[in-house]
């Protein structure tokens, strides 16, 4: 049976029909829908991990258990999950291990474009890279049995481009994994201390040189071989692109991009008059080949930074003299000077209140990664610095530690509660423990917004949609020993501002959480929505105040014949009623709806 | 290019729809024995940002992303947005559009103005221009909701798809509760 799947999707499949058993994973784009794809399958259990070292530790411990399983992570995600997966390389595995990493090239929605192949070559295992959504499926399969068979840890790459894109994918059936599960103690392969990791260390050395040699006879990896003139190496999306841009080129589609099959590799490089390596960001397979000693173009002609889209590719070649330039572009290649149309919070965002109050109080926002992180953007402008998950609150830690007293009562971190769960918990620990006197606000919305929706420990779900126990943040953060924990409700502005600036003034630590569920969670009796407000024409004096908290169902209606100024207009469609810009004006011109 | 593939390029604002539109597209391709694939970005600009899917479909697709220059049908859901991914057309590109004006936050803002020239724009470049007004042909046809139905029904008379496949697609894709507003809206937009 043929269906139309995401990699995402198809991944999931994969999964389910090499006989897996659990998945892990904490979401973060491109990859999130995997998981949500796993949990339709009742075989596997899936589950949300508060972050991707605890989703890659649940895995290992199924492998080590006999079962088949994977973890599913972002890019930045594998940084997070490096401590487990570089020792998981010595320890081996039981069950099939695979690590599905999903890079970002150009950032789409992501804080760098870190190149996840390097991770391979660095934690010393083997790498897949699907090029459509078949092979998404196929190498699931195929990561599983060569974790059994060369007793290591296997990562899946895909970017943006593969996990988001669809194609006709054709189906199998599901069939059970040969180990069945079982506690089977090994301490000389499971147990890492220095005695046994010696011995291990060796082992992997020579399973890589293994794998290098097997490689060229791997179907995966796979020798086109077409006119003898250009030869090109790829993988990925970009074979694809490839394919249509130089029909006839000779090409090596490499599935498997770490190790290298350096005798097909020797062998391709033989057979063609010019060589080209053709991949994404770092160059990870051309420095390889070239300390084979062989002759290729690389980076000198693609870019380094960025998705290589077939346009760019296209460019690239035609400065090889190895394409024409072509003049196809469109009639009107102006879209130059148009509005843009970056995204927003959405319109009864319980943010949104929170990042007004702190442009008010001039604070110094460390911010984290989230929906929140759009409070950068004007008009609220009110975040300073944007690093990495839990990042906020270590470097609130850091900034107070040295700048002017009068200054210090300035610093605020801003984290949302998932965020928090995720790797913010340690940064609060420190600041009790190390007395550090910032202010931490927790954006308590119920749910993993930025993503899509997805629960987590303190969402009372599972990712199976099972009830679960709640984290009680503020309880939580009363039990690590912050001084001062108060809950605010976001949508009171005068209470926000208030409670913010004494817990601003407060000289020890201070946290408070702001309770309020994101507008899109559709779960029954979590977010209901308010009535509508309007504003009121005759009254309105044109004053902008409403305008500044940025909401987007808030128009100003410039001044038509005999106005002197513009108005305010909300838009009943896209109002929820949160009332933030009814305690913003002056004139009392908004109100509800009667 | 190869010509034997037609590119497919949906756009509009997160939020409105287009990732639907895309998949019923999708699964008529298939359905009608084609080789099809898409691609679109998710993430942030599901935040009222703004949208592009790319749709490919022919007897074998390679890339599942349309170059720039290449694009045979441009479908848009709102006006500022089908301005801005004309770039990625050919001469002589399809253009359909719903005249729906969504203001970005600097319009909102009276920062910036919207465009009021952009049809007139648009058919300088694009002189094979429809432009419909989704959500007054949709109401009429049932439900202002149903405004990328009708612009799906529009295109799909420039397709060399039976109408069968696009009703079986829809049937698939659609959930049930919204299933035959769309289906009327659909023959509304067909019959334009």
């Amino acid at each position: 049976m043929k269906e139309i799947l995401s990699g995402n999707e198809a991944i999931a499949r994969g999964a389910y029909e090499a006989g897996c058993l659990a998945a892990s994973a904490y979401p973060g784009t491109p990859s999130t829908e995997i998981l949500e794809n796993t949990v339709k399958y009742s075989e596997i259990n899936s589950s949300w991990a508060p972050n991707e070292k605890v989703a890659l530790e649940v895995v290992a411990g199924v492998s080590f258990a006999g079962g088949r399983a994977f973890a599913a992570m972002k890019h930045v995600g594998v940084n997070v999950a490096a401590d487990p997966l570089f020792t998981l390389s010595y320890t081996g595995v039981r069950g099939g291990l695979v690590l599905v990493t999903a890079d970002d090239p150009e950032m789409h929605s992501s804080q760098n474009e870190q190149d996840n192949r390097n991770y391979a070559k660095f934690a010393k295992v083997p790498m897949l890279e699907p090029s459509d959504s078949q092979e998404c499926k196929d190498f699931m399969r195929l990561a599983f049995e060569l974790s059994e068979k060369y007793d290591t840890p296997v990562m899946l790459r895909t970017t943006t481009r593969i996990s988001h894109s669809k194609s006709v994918v054709e189906l199998g059936e599901r069939s059970e994994a040969p180990l069945t599960p079982g506690l089977a103690r090994d301490a000389a392969k499971l147990v890492m201390l220095p005695g046994n990791a010696r011995i291990r260390h060796p082992f992997v050395e020579k399973r890589m040189a293994q794998l290098s040699l097997d490689a060229s006879n791997m179907p995966a990896n796979r020798l086109e071989f077409r006119n003898p003139e250009i030869g090109i190496i790829t993988s990925g999306a970009l074979y694809q692109y490839v394919r249509e841009l130089l029909p006839d080129a000779s090409v090596l589609k490499l599935g498997m991009v770490h190790p290298l099959p350096s005798e097909l590799v020797r062998e391709f490089a033989s057979r063609v008059n010019r060589l080209f390596v053709v991949e994404e960001l770092d160059p990870f397979i051309e420095e390889q080949v070239r300390a084979l000693g062989i002759k290729v173009t690389g980076k000198e002609l693609f870019p380094l930074c960025g998705e290589l889209t077939p346009g760019r590719i296209r460019s690239a070649l035609v400065v090889a003299g190895v394409m024409e330039a072509i003049d196809e572009t469109s009639a009107t290649g102006a879209s130059e000077g148009l509005p843009s149309r970056p995204p927003n919070m959405c319109p009864g965002c319980p943010h949104r209140g929170v990042f007004f109050a702190l442009k008010q109080l001039k604070a110094y926002v460390t911010g984290d990664i989230g929906c929140y992180t759009l409070g950068f953007m004007p008009p609220l402008s009110a975040m300073d610095t944007c690093i990495c998950m839990g990042a906020s609150i270590g470097m609130a830690t850091g900034v107070a530690k040295v700048i002017p007293e009068e200054e210090k009562k300035k610093v605020v971190a801003v984290i949302g509660d998932s965020t928090f769960l995720h790797t913010g918990i340690n940064g609060l620990m420190d600041m009790v423990y190390n007395g550090s006197t910032a202010t931490v606000i927790i954006l308590d919305n119920r749910i993993t917004a930025m993503t899509g929706r997805q629960d987590n420990p303190a969402s009372g779900f599972t990712l199976m949609n099972e009830p679960a126990k709640r984290i009680d943040l503020p309880l939580l953060c009363r039990a690590l020993g912050a001084g001062s924990v108060r809950v605010v409700n976001p949508f009171d502005l005068d209470e926000t501002k208030r409670v913010i600036k004494e817990e601003m003034n407060r000289p020890e630590t201070s946290v408070i959480i702001t309770e309020k569920p994101c507008v899109l969670i559709k779960r029954e009796g979590v977010f209901e929505k308010g009535d509508v407000l309007l504003v009121d024409e005759e009254s309105c004096a044109g004053c902008r105040a409403c305008l500044a908290i940025g909401c987007p169902a808030i128009e100003w209606r410039s001044a038509m014949s005999g106005d002197k100024k513009g108005k305010a207009f909300i838009d009943p469609f896209l109002c929820t009623g949160c009332d933030i810009c009814r305690q913003l004006c002056k004139f009392g011109s908004i109100g509800r709806k009667i | 290019m190869n010509r034997d593939i037609t590119n497919i390029l949906l756009v509009g604002v997160g939020g409105q729809g287009i990732l639907l539109a895309s998949e019923v597209l999708a699964e008529t391709f298939m359905l009608a024995g084609f080789d099809v694939k898409k691609s679109e970005i998710h993430g942030m600009s599901q935040r009222g940002g703004s949208v592009v899917s790319h749709l490919r479909y022919g007897g074998r697709v390679n890339s599942p992303i349309v170059s720039e220059g290449d694009g045979d049908i441009l479908f848009g859901f709102e006006l500022m947005e089908t301005f801005r991914y004309l770039p990625l057309l050919r001469r002589g590109a399809f253009v359909v559009a719903n005249s729906l004006q969504i203001a970005p936050p600097s319009v909102l803002m009276g920062n910036e103005s919207y465009p009021d020239d952009l049809p007139e724009r648009i058919r300088a470049g694009f002189p094979d221009f429809l432009l419909i007004d989704g959500q007054r042909v949709a109401a009429e046809a049932g439900d202002p909701r149903a405004a990328n139905t009708v612009l799906l029904g529009a295109v799909s008379k420039r397709l060399q798809v039976e109408e069968e496949y696009w009703l079986e697609a829809m049937k698939r894709m659609i959930p049930s509760k919204a299933l035959s507003i769309n289906l009327k809206a659909f023959e509304t937009g067909r019959n334009l």
